[in-house]
């Protein structure tokens, strides 16, 4: 690990100041991704900003009737909530689905969000990649490509966003909302949070330098059976190869995210009116254009089976 | 020239002070020292070991203000002030805890490199189902947990065994757990 300096800022506004003014500066939460990162010299930063002593570590209910998560809120204790369990079922899912109950315990909401991809190549330094080392090339279009993106990829990079969490908080329409270095606030719509590679594959997301995550809202529950189903290669602690968040009614009406197939949350609004006639009519949508490896092909029929067991399990 | 030129590789030092086993403890660190090696190089405390370090394999489990974790992917600087329990902190040989004994009894480990971490898993998994976090496994998120064996399996997930002791490993943290019942 390269050496770094480090200090633990106490307010929000402090943190994306001292991020913002101090080159190759970085936000360190639980540490579980950046660390690991870290070890391996991928991500190199000279100044560590701790952002566990900000006091952003409270749920609590919004005005609207939603809830407001702030970014230090551990995955443990967003997923036993009882207001999450209740009202909020596919995020309580998805983070269960995740990781070990040890990286639950550390990972954070933002961390989480902000989790970078489990790429072969992103991690292997001895192997182009332009996500790693932009103009390098990527060595995954034509080499072990199984986990890898099936729609929104570009000639540059074919990168899933690999986690579970954000895939729940799409279907929810969460909201992240962030403070700069100025002390300004923003909110960003999930939607428009992580983006697609294009020919900046480095760029994972819309956040700006020195921008801190503070929170993350939800709008009032949504009824509906609330379903995380996700596919990986054993039962316990691996990422996912596709994974469905949805909340649906009984006659199959209702809401629909996909993971593991793209470099974000997938998600085809326009599509889900379409849910009442079956997955194949859903999926046919959602994965119009795609463009499958030979490897990851298989990730096309999978999404639409997975869909349809999710189906099946809300009219259950 | 950039910040991290001028930082160069030169170390950085901080005082850490933790609580470790009960003992206050405070130590000159390499500001890169993760926990596990603040306890095993610096403390001499060698029962949690490291496997991968890179949070995949649980060898390194304690725990840490109540919360089991990868000691291994976080930094000691980040804990100054923490409460934390290695595996030499729950039991001695003369005074096993009730975890320690139930994996001697039944056979929970064979070479015993994953075991220290094992242990403070398990100790911590019952505690979790007992504050009723619920797990991947659990059928209704709003009901009481009960301790079942896909219950343990599941959430024992981030403890790898090469010897794969597996099983005995359910029956000891069962064991226990009825005990506790
Ligand atoms: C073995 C293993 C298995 C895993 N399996 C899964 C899995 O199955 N599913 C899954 O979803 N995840 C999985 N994970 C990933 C895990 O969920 C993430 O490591 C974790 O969520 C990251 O959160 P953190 O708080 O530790 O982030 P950190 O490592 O602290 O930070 C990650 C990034 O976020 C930035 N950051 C942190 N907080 C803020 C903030 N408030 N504002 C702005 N930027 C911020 C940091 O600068 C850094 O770039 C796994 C991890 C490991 C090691
Ligand atoms: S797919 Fe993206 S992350 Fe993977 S090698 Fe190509 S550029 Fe790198
Ligand atoms: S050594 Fe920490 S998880 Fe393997
Ligand atoms: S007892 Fe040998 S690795 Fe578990």
């Amino acid at each position: 690990m390269r050496s770094f300096t480090y200090e633990r800022p106490g307010t929000p506004a402090e943190a994306a100041a001292a991020v913002a003014r101090t080159p190759e500066a970085k936000f360190i939460a639980g540490g579980t991704n950046l660390l690991d990162l870290m070890k391996l010299q991928i991500e190199t930063p000279a100044h560590l900003v701790d952002v566990n002593g900000l006091g952003l570590d409270r749920i609590e209910a919004t005005p609207e009737g939603g809830l407001r998560i702030g970014a230090l809120v551990r995955n443990t204790d967003l997923a036993a909530d009882a207001r999450v369990r209740k009202d909020y079922g596919v995020l309580s899912r998805a983070l269960l689905a995740g990781a070990s109950g040890q990286l639950r315990n550390k990972a954070t909401t933002a961390g989480n969000l902000l989790q970078r991809t489990r790429c072969p190549y992103f991690y292997d330094t001895a192997q182009a990649c332009n996500k790693r080392r932009p103009g390098s090339g990527c060595s995954a279009l034509d080499g072990v490509s199984r986990q890898l993106a099936v729609i929104g990829g570009s000639d540059a990079c074919i990168a899933t966003h690999p986690g579970d969490m954000a895939v729940a908080m799409r279907v929810l329409d969460a909201t992240v909302e962030t403070v700069d270095a100025e002390g300004t606030a923003r909110r960003i719509p999930i939607a428009e949070f992580h983006r697609l590679p294009g020919d900046e594959p480095e760029i994972d997301t819309t956040l700006k330098i020195g921008e801190l995550i503070t929170a993350v809202t939800l709008p009032r529950p949504v009824a509906g059976t609330h379903i995380y189903r996700k596919v990986r290669d054993r039962a316990s602690y691996a990422y996912a190869l596709v994974s469905v968040a949805a909340i649906l009614g009984k006659d199959g009406t209702g809401h629909v995210a996909f993971g593991g197939v793209a470099h974000k949350p997938w998600r085809v609004e326009a599509a889900e009116a379409d849910l009442p006639r079956g997955a194949k009519a859903v999926t046919e949508t959602v994965f119009a254009g795609a463009k499958p490896t030979h490897e990851n092909a298989y990730k096309l029929k999978l999404a639409e089976r997975t869909l349809g067991a999710a189906l099946n399990q809300a009219r259950a | 020239m950039s910040r991290r030129d001028r930082v160069a590789d030169a170390p950085v030092m901080a005082k850490v002070g933790l609580t470790v086993n009960g003992q206050r403890r405070e130590l000159d660190l390499d500001i890169r020292t993760s926990l596990l090696d603040a306890a095993r190089e610096h403390l001499h405390l060698t029962g949690s070991k490291k496997g991968c370090d890179h949070g995949q394999c649980g060898a390194c489990t304690m725990i840490v203000d109540g919360r089991r974790i990868n000691a291994c992917l976080t930094l000691a600087v980040m804990h100054q002030g923490s409460e934390i329990t290695t595996i030499e902190g729950l039991g001695q040989p003369d005074n096993l805890h009730p975890m320690q004994a139930a994996f001697v009894k039944h056979d929970g480990y064979q070479c015993g490199y994953c075991t220290p971490g094992q242990i403070c898993s398990g100790v911590a998994v019952l505690a979790e189902i007992e504050a009723g976090i619920p797990s991947h496994v659990t059928a209704d998120l709003n009901a009481p947990i009960e301790v079942s064996a896909a219950e343990i399996r599941e959430r024992m997930s981030g403890n790898i065994c090469r010897c794969g002791a597996y099983s005995n490993i359910v029956e000891a943290m069962t064991a226990v757990a009825g005990r506790q019942a």
